[in-house]
């Protein structure tokens, strides 16, 4: 290359971005992958184990492994059905908010109002919340001949945080999608009314191919949040009742800081992050590639 | 019922409501009926209001003052999809999801008209405009020029609209196709019989696509005429200047019977302008068409300033008494440098006082 | 690159730039592309352009929407580093130099001006950049004002005025920057009509006293036949031909040439040569003058709308062909008539009003003196001659 000089000094720039990334997630990093490799039969008498501990995570059979095979599937089928309330959802609140006019501006705020919540804080209401002794909602259910108690029956507590998230985070898809739907010209409206087309043609022809961008957005956002979760439920149920509500992040809290497994659970944490990153992967390949496909055919 | 005529009875608009001052009409109320097979264009400046008084038409805005007809229906209240009309709008609108050939007819199926009869339809209005080799793609990975075509063709497909609007529909397409698209266009409205209107700034398009050309300014409507009538009789200063490229020179003089003086020489006129109004500039308007360059000693004598090439045609820009005014350079003509005489063709010279033509009584 | 290349290299303009304005005596300033080329992955935006643009000079750079006139822009801007081959200011290569560090301004099919900032400081904020003296950059910005006629807005914002008055704020601040390259990419497409026409006469003039090198990206053959100065003819990426534009205009090398600067589009037919006849159309002919020298075989002939005549007396000089009447507009000054001839489209302009009926048939001559000859791979085999024509 014939201008490596000039492009050199803007390394420079990036060398301080660097160094507190480096700090801040590769030491620790190494140090996970320190631990996930070693055995201790003492204080500070480490030595090495191999894959050992990741064996155990993912064989079934171990007592490690058996409650991330729960804890994992758990994870998954609260994502999926997160994204398959919250998105639908999402779509449909905001193509009923005001585009124009005085009303845009209060509305955004009400809509904005759950996400600007602290995390423990939204556990804790929603803990107050549904009780079925002092909680509003808890006892309206019961009073309607409902069987409700979240610390006790598993699909209490499922629904309870299920609809804590929803309650939580359908926001922030609203917002994306109002930002999308806001984006599309007044020109494509007239002409679709112009022509004749209903409402549902509007959205799906004009209103959904408009948004595709920023759906992906919103579920790739949505999908690593909820299968991350940990505060909520902590709050609500600590993953309870039984193992019904203990997702991966709070087995693997239990496990390193409750049990002080620390291989055990370096070993885990990185196999959870390479969950993410897998899933997240494939999903953005699948879209950019169906979108390039879609362009280049001639 | 097809077509029909559009009247716009009284029709205005002020964005300041009822009881406005006249400043604050983006549309002062006009009268004019629209007749069904004629294509219309409005042409004017930005904020002349054409695209105000095409809203109104296709209905999305209702205006604050006067009546509309399409036909003998009263059509000022009622919303743009009960209103029968076709749009094409300045940038492509197209259905990402749907093949061009769903695109096209896609007015149609709403409309409940049998798969049968859309496709022989969609088929005609693709060969018409050249689609018909896409009508199996997709729409959305086209070049803006196909998809500006696809607009088009929405807008065609209908035969049954009581009109066509077109909102500056050839911007976003290249000078080439341009040519295609506006005499295709033209085509079709000789073969539909539509009440067509299409909005431009672009004398242009304005002068070749319509049979009658609104030229508005300001809120007004200056002049409605045939492209001919505009180019030669232009009944204000301002459609002189608008209409031509360049426009029509404009030269102040004092005008006595037949002559009009400019600083110290006489220019003839054909007609004989005794009676007019004292205290209102007073202006004699030539087009550069009719101005020929000639050498020093013919006609008026100028100061050449600077030739344009202009490939087809030359055109000298030149001052006379210190006004600007540009003629036309015949072609075996050696350009003359400095000092030079412009012809000028008494029958084509107009007399404007106060912006206005006055018609001169031919002897 | 040699690094020594680029630590030698100081940007010439910057002493001026500080300067008032006028170039220092016997100073010539040139840039010069040597096969310049420009690729994302596979796509070729820009292949192999070489050009080279003088001080002072208007350089128009004329092709359709994605002939690659933005890029060519970019790459002259340093807004982009070309995949292969050199550009040379003043004969230091800057290939690599980045916009920042040369002296440009850009002007662009959008009006972009800074939104917050008055129209003063919005003209005035190249030479804030480059640290020029208050009173001087009052001048100069007041100059600027003056000539383009924003003196009464100057306290305003961008917003406040009208698309043309936005993009004479734009203009203006490239003006006073006394740019080495000023570089427009359709500056005028989003402005009316009648506005293009006036700006349009007095870009030149204006920026002329800058000694700038001027390219001006269009779409549009009239607009380049306005502005003079020497056309740079693009084509899918390619520069098809550079010269003075009116030559540019009489006499295209090729048909990618031809095609680019015809309004209205090129009158197109397919000829061929056998001996001393000419078969065209299912007809055959005496061989019209021009192809006498050419060798046998297959031919593409070009003329323009003004060439092709309606209505003149048959003669041995011209060659007539019978078609028929699809369109006529009327602009009133000129009528162009569309034609079909065979299986081709033409169109005729004429001066003055001629209102001929769609469907009927006419008689229409071509001037051999005035037809391009392209041979099969697209290159002018014969044509007029320039001196001929001028």
């Amino acid at each position: 290359m014939n201008n490596k000089v000039l492009n050199n000094r803007a390394w420079f720039f990036v060398l301080p971005v660097l160094l507190i990334v480096l700090f801040s997630a590769l030491l620790p990093l190494m140090t996970v992958i320190n631990y996930s490799v070693q055995d201790t039969i003492g204080p500070n008498a480490f030595f090495w184990n191999g894959a050992g501990w990741f064996r155990d995570v993912l064989d079934p059979t171990t007592p490690i492994g058996a409650n991330f095979a729960g804890a994992l599937k758990r994870n998954l089928v609260f994502s999926a059905i997160i994204l398959v309330i919250e998105v639908p959802l999402g779509i449909a609140i905001s193509l009923c908010m005001p585009r124009k006019g005085w009303k845009v501006g209060p509305t955004l705020v009400v809509v904005a109002l759950p996400l600007l919540i602290p995390y423990n804080v939204v556990g804790t209401i929603w803990q107050v919340f549904a009780r079925n002794d002092i909680g509003l909602f808890g006892y309206a259910i019961n009073a309607l001949g409902i069987d409700y108690n979240y610390s006790l029956g598993p699909t209490s507590a499922w629904i309870t945080v299920i609809i804590m998230d929803v309650w939580h985070w359908t926001s922030l898809v609203v917002l994306l999608c109002f930002a999308g739907l806001k984006a599309i010209p007044d020109a494509f409206y007239q002409a679709a009314r112009i022509d004749g087309a209903s409402r549902w043609s509007i959205f799906v022809n004009i209103e959904l191919p408009k948004l595709r961008r920023v759906l992906v957005i919103a579920i790739l956002l949505r999908f690593m949040a909820s299968f991350m979760i940990y505060t909520e439920p902590f709050v609500l149920t600590g993953g309870g009742p039984g193992n019904a509500t203990t997702f991966i992040s709070i087995d693997l809290v239990n496990m390193a800081l409750g049990q002080l497994l620390l291989g055990q659970s370096a070993a885990l944490s990185l196999i959870y992050e390479l969950i993410i990153l897998a899933i997240c992967w494939i999903f953005y390949t699948a879209v950019t590639h169906f979108e390039q496909r879609e362009w280049t055919r001639e | 019922m097809p077509g029909g005529r559009i009247t716009l009875d009284g029709i205005g608009h002020s964005y300041a409501g009822p009881g406005a001052s006249e400043k604050d009409y983006a549309l002062h109320p006009m009268h004019h009926v629209w007749e069904q097979g004629v294509s219309y264009a409005l042409l004017g400046p930005s904020g002349c209001g054409k695209t105000t008084l095409l809203n109104i038409i296709s209905g999305l805005v209702t205006p604050s003052e006067g009546r509309l007809f399409f036909g003998d229906r009263d059509v000022t209240y009622l919303p743009t999809e009960k209103r029968n009309i076709a749009q094409v709008f300045q940038f492509p609108v197209i259905y990402d999801t749907m093949t061009v050939a769903q695109n096209l007819a896609f007015p149609l199926k709403n409309r409940g008209m049998p798969a049968d009869r859309i496709k022989i339809r969609v088929g005609e209005v693709a060969e018409l405009l050249g689609l018909t080799g896409d009508l199996a793609r997709r729409a959305r990975g086209l070049t803006a020029d196909a998809k500006q075509k696809i607009s088009l063709g929405r807008g065609l497909v209908r035969e049954d609209v009581s009109a066509v609007l077109f909102d500056e529909p050839l911007t976003v397409i290249d000078p080439g196709l341009k040519w295609e698209l506006r005499s295709k266009l033209r085509q079709v409205h000789r073969a539909l019989d539509l009440l067509m209107i299409y909005v431009t700034h672009d004398q242009v398009e304005a002068l070749t696509f319509a049979d009658r050309v609104v030229v508005m300014k300001d809120g007004r409507v200056l002049q409605i005429g045939t492209p001919v009538e505009l180019f030669e009789r232009p009944e204000h200063t301002f459609v002189g200047y608008f209409i031509g490229s360049p426009g029509m020179n404009l030269l102040a003089a004092e005008v006595k019977g037949d002559h009009a003086r400019i600083g110290g020489q006489e220019i003839k006129l054909a007609a004989d302008y005794a009676s007019l109004p004292s205290n209102v500039p007073i202006q004699i308007g030539i087009r550069p068409d009719h101005a020929m360059l000639a050498p020093d000693g013919k006609g008026v004598r100028v100061r050449v300033e600077r030739i344009d090439d202009l490939g087809r045609t030359r055109l000298a820009r030149v001052t006379v008494d210190g006004q600007n005014l540009i003629a036309t350079v015949p072609p075996d003509l050696a350009v003359p440098s400095g000092e030079a005489g412009v012809i000028l063709d008494p029958r084509r010279i107009h007399v404007y006082a106060n912006d206005r033509r006055v018609e001169g009584a031919v002897r | 690159m040699e690094d020594g290349a680029l630590g030698r290299f100081v940007p010439p303009s910057c002493g001026r730039c500080l300067g008032v304005g006028a170039r220092e005596e016997g100073f010539r300033l040139e840039l010069r592309l040597e096969d310049v080329s420009y690729q994302v992955g596979e796509d070729v935006h820009i292949a192999d352009a070489s050009a080279q643009l003088d001080a002072g000079s208007m350089n128009v750079l004329l092709g359709p929407t994605l002939a690659g006139k933005t890029t060519l822009l970019r790459l002259m801007a340093g807004l982009d580093k070309p995949t292969s081959g050199r550009i040379l200011l003043d004969g230091q290569d800057v290939t690599g130099v980045p916009v920042r560090k040369r002296s440009v301004a850009m002007v662009y099919q959008q009006f972009v001006n800074y939104p917050t900032l008055s129209v003063y400081e919005n003209i005035a904020s190249p030479l804030r950049v480059a640290g020029v003296a208050r009173d001087e950059a009052e001048r100069r910005v007041q100059e600027a004002a003056r000539l383009l006629g924003l003196t009464p807005m100057l306290r305003r914002t961008p917003l406040e005025l009208s698309g043309g008055q936005q993009q004479r704020v734009a203009i203006a601040r490239a003006l006073v920057k006394q740019a080495d390259l000023v570089l427009l990419d359709e500056p005028l497409a989003n402005l009316d009509y009648k506005l293009r026409e006036e700006l349009r006469a007095e870009l030149p003039r204006l920026f002329s006293a800058t000694g700038s090198i001027l390219v001006y990206a269009t779409t549009e053959p009239s607009e380049a036949l306005l502005l003079g100065g020497r056309t740079l003819t693009l084509w899918e990426g390619r520069i098809s031909q550079i010269g003075p534009t009116a030559d540019v205009y009489r006499r295209p090398v090729s048909l990618a040439a031809a095609r680019v600067f015809s309004d209205p589009p090129l009158n197109e037919l397919s000829v061929s040569k056998v001996g001393t006849v000419l078969h065209a159309f299912d007809r055959t002919m005496p061989l019209p003058a021009p192809l006498a020298g050419l060798a046998d075989g297959t031919y593409r002939v070009g003329f323009r709308a003004e060439d092709l005549r309606i209505g003149d007396a048959p003669s041995d000089r011209l060659i007539g062909f019978a078609g028929k009447v699809t369109v006529t507009e009327l602009t009133g000054s000129e009528s162009f008539v569309h034609i079909d001839v065979g299986p081709e489209n033409w169109v005729s302009v004429l001066r003055g009003v001629h209102d001929l009926e769609p469907g009927a048939p006419v008689e229409v001559a071509i001037d051999p003196a005035r037809i391009f000859v392209f041979d099969g791979t697209e290159k002018l085999a014969a044509g007029p001659s320039l001196k001929k024509a001028a």
